[in-house]
């Protein structure tokens, strides 16, 4: 557990309790991890910051929707087949040459077996990719729930048994399983079917302890008095009742652009300007740009007084 | 270790958490990694492999915590109360009737103050009774007195009675006020004991059976006439409804295609058989997409279906937050657009909102159908299915049947729901058999339940076409 915690933390990822929980499990029960939460929590971030920490190479799918297998698991590689085919056209005739009638020419061939669907004529792609990676490796299935179902069903049985059915080959099974993240935006609800194999983890908006520690993390040279004010800012913007609340990403997004500025202190000139990093949408900032003045003034006392926010 | 971990299965699955024998196993296996000894990672841990989603993982905070807490006894307080009256002279005291006390081990664990050994003590008697069991409300009191004499209760009592007896006897005797002192606190042990098993019960209720007793309730309601509901039961209902909602937008929310067969898709027929170099050896057809349902909801919010339009608003709003194609309008005697309002507000406001700006007056379908030709007509297609939530009662106003052929012969259908049973429509001021020829359904709708199954038809045929 501590592991894991300083492991994530080595990588500039600040892990709660649940996560370092969640990856544990995984790790021990050879189960997959889906992960849930909104826009910019961190959850892509965490599958990067765990290949990193275990030193195995991250294999990343990015699912949209039509996505099918031959783009996720393996195509033939037809260029190739043609290619060879054409060259060993003329060496064809020597190896049938001495072979008297069609049934000894046929004969013959079949003892070269199937030479043109083995593996050297398979294009891997990421699915196959991870499974065959020798030390193991971190699969990070991103947005699964953009692709469509059927795609999901598809993925039950690389996510339960570690293993695909290729039917001209047979089955491809891993030696080291892969770590699995799957992450969702709740575009959709996931299957039963899938929720079953896999662990869930939700990870929330953080607290203000936790959100400071990952800017601390993140963004290293801004001060610690502004830090606290903008944190405390964006905490409390997230009780208002807006469409899209900013999240990590957005603050740590911010935190940059208040370095660029060479700001030190929060005004709310300064917010009014800079407010477009956080919101996304043009109703929330209209909603909040009147209740700018008012909130940094909070703000600046909770910097200047510690982040407890009643 | 094996029985509290399948009973807190059982209490999840109480707190409508699914847990399938697969999650079990996966349970079992996680206990057994992690073990019993950190409890916030005991919970954590257990929290991953078990909840599915944000809401089952405040089910499951809730449940665990409920579970897993254990009020010790708290021996400060109660046995202890007459700490002062317990001078050393009193050990000696209870030597005396030591013998008596040796046959009650209940009454020596009070005297031990020992809090530990009497909630284990009563979590035993809890398992040998079945506790765990429990099913309904009144079965609490049934099970406190069960735990009670399993433990041994009937000795206690015996045993203050005979204390007391011994202590009135003959006075000025030492001991007489050591045995009434002793009785005293075993009274108080006693007591003390009564209330926390009636606490344990009441616990083991609550996250056994609650969930039962709901479900009754909840299906009680959905057979419930809309007219017949009361007030209380709103935000019960408010749960099923969002709930059924949201079965029917998931289950038709995806964008259907369908394939037509025998046309072949030349396009992609090539484009996929590149490979084999250009041989069709792969084929695709024609397809077709299916359009996602669009609907207009007109809902009677008048006087005379008064009691019902809570209901049918309360449906409207449920319907309008997970459908997306859904107009709604409302109307007695003129007809507004009421997808504003359901849009910006929480479902308490809406609802009287939307009764203030239009309800509560008398019916005039002839205008209020006038309204929704001139104003919105025109984002009629055939593939727009209308709703109509109304009793058809238009107090002897023109109905403007014309109106109603002609948003039957724009529309791709058009559904009458009404609140009154069949035998009543056209009695009085009732127009429904003038409506009826230009519905392609109509019927009654008088509970959730004709609601759920109405609507899911709608949808149906949409899969369908």
């Amino acid at each position: 557990m501590e592991n894991i915690l300083s492991g994530l933390l080595d990588q500039g990822y600040i892990a709660s309790q649940q996560i370092a929980t969640a990856i544990f499990i995984a790790e021990n029960l050879t189960k997959p991890i889906l992960v849930e939460g909104s826009a910019g929590v961190g959850k892509t971030e965490l599958a990067l910051a765990s290949a990193a920490w275990l030193g195995l190479p991250l294999i990343r799918m990015q699912c949209y929707e039509g996505l099918d297998e031959s783009k996720a698991l393996y195509e033939w590689k037809y260029g190739k087949q043609l290619l060879y085919t054409q060259i060993l056209k003329d060496k064809m005739g020597d190896v049938l040459g001495d072979a008297p009638g069609l049934d000894q020419a046929m004969e013959k061939l079949h003892g070269f077996g199937d030479m043109f669907f083995s593996e050297q004529f398979l294009e891997p792609r990421p699915l196959l990719k991870a499974l065959r990676q020798k030390h193991g490796a971190v699969l990070l299935i991103d947005e699964i729930d953009k692709s469509d179902e059927e795609f999901e069903a598809f993925l039950l049985e690389i996510l339960s048994a570690y293993q695909v059915t290729i039917p001209e080959i047979g089955t491809i099974s891993s030696t080291v399983p892969p770590l699995v993240f799957l992450t969702s935006n709740n575009m959709r609800e996931m299957g039963d079917a899938l929720k079953r194999r896999c662990l869930h983890l939700y990870i929330p908006l953080p607290d203000a302890k936790l959100e400071e520690q990952i800017v601390a993390a993140r963004v290293p040279n801004i001060e610690e008095n502004l830090r606290k004010k903008l944190v405390a800012f964006v905490q409390m913007l997230r009780e208002q009742d807006l469409k899209k609340l900013p999240s990590i990403s957005e603050t740590l997004d911010w935190a940059r652009v208040l370095l660029l500025l060479h700001a030190d202190d929060l005004t709310p000139a300064l917010v009014h300007d800079t407010l477009n990093v956080l919101l996304k949408f043009e109703q929330d900032i209209a909603a909040v740009r009147p209740q700018i003045a008012e909130i940094t003034r909070k703000a600046q006392q909770f910097g200047d007084h510690g982040y407890r926010i009643t | 270790m094996q029985r509290p971990l399948e009973n807190f299965l059982r209490a999840l699955r109480a707190a409508d958490i699914r847990i399938s024998p697969a999650e079990s196993i996966d349970a079992h296996q996680t206990v057994e990694l992690v073990g019993y000894g950190d409890r916030q990672f005991f919970k954590d841990a257990l929290c991953v492999a078990l909840a599915k989603t944000p809401d089952e993982v405040a089910a499951y905070d809730d449940v665990f915590e409920m579970f897993f807490q254990r009020d010790e006894f708290d021996t400060e307080s109660s046995p202890e109360d007459g700490e002062s009256s317990q001078p050393p002279e009193s050990a000696a005291g209870d030597e005396a009737f030591a013998e008596q006390m040796e046959s009650v081990p209940l009454a020596e664990m009070i005297l031990d103050a020992d809090g530990n050994e009497l909630s284990a003590q009563m979590e035993q008697s809890a398992n040998r009774v079945g506790a765990t069991e429990i099913k309904f409300f009144t079965q609490r009191g049934y099970f406190t007195r069960r735990i009670l004499d399993d433990m041994g209760l009937r000795d206690l009592e015996r045993l203050i009675a005979s204390l007391r007896r011994s202590g009135e006897g003959d006075g000025d005797d030492d001991n007489d006020g050591d045995a009434t002192d002793l009785a005293n606190r075993l009274e108080q042990g006693r007591r003390y004991l009564l209330d926390e098993t009636r606490a344990y019960v009441e616990r083991q209720y609550e996250l056994y059976a609650r969930a039962n007793g709901e479900n009754l309730r909840e299906e009680f309601l959905m057979e419930t006439r809309m007219s017949n509901l009361e007030h209380r039961d709103f935000d019960r209902m408010h749960k099923i409804v969002r709930r059924m909602a949201k079965k029917l937008a998931t289950r038709y929310a995806r964008q259907r295609r369908h394939t037509k067969r025998g046309q072949l898709d030349i396009r992609r027929t090539m484009r996929k058989n590149m490979p084999h170099d250009g041989i069709p050896f792969e084929v695709f057809w024609k397809q077709t997409k299916i359009e996602r349902p669009k609907i207009h909801v007109i809902c009677d919010v008048s006087k005379s279906v008064a009691a019902a339009a809570r209901f049918l608003l309360l449906f409207l709003y449920s319907l309008h937050e997970v459908i997306a194609q859904l107009e709604a309008y409302a109307f007695s005697d003129s007809l507004i657009p009421v997808g504003d309002i359901l849009n910006n507000n929480d479902v308490e406001q809406a609802i009287p909102e939307i009764m203030n700006a239009i309800g509560f007056r008398s019916t005039d379908y002839g205008q209020a159908l006038l309204d929704y030709e001139s104003g919105f007509m025109d984002d009629l297609d055939r593939n727009t299915t209308i709703i109509i939530l109304g009793d058809g009662r238009s107090n002897f106003t023109d109905p403007r049947i014309d109106i109603m052929r002609r948003m039957h012969d724009r529309s791709k259908a058009v559904i009458w729901l009404n609140p009154e049973p069949e035998t009543f429509w056209g009695t009085g001021d009732s127009e429904m058999p003038r409506y009826r020829p230009f519905c392609h359904v109509a019927k009654t709708c008088s509970t959730v339940m004709h609601l759920e199954r109405v609507i899911d038809d709608i949808l149906k045929s949409y899969a369908r076409a």
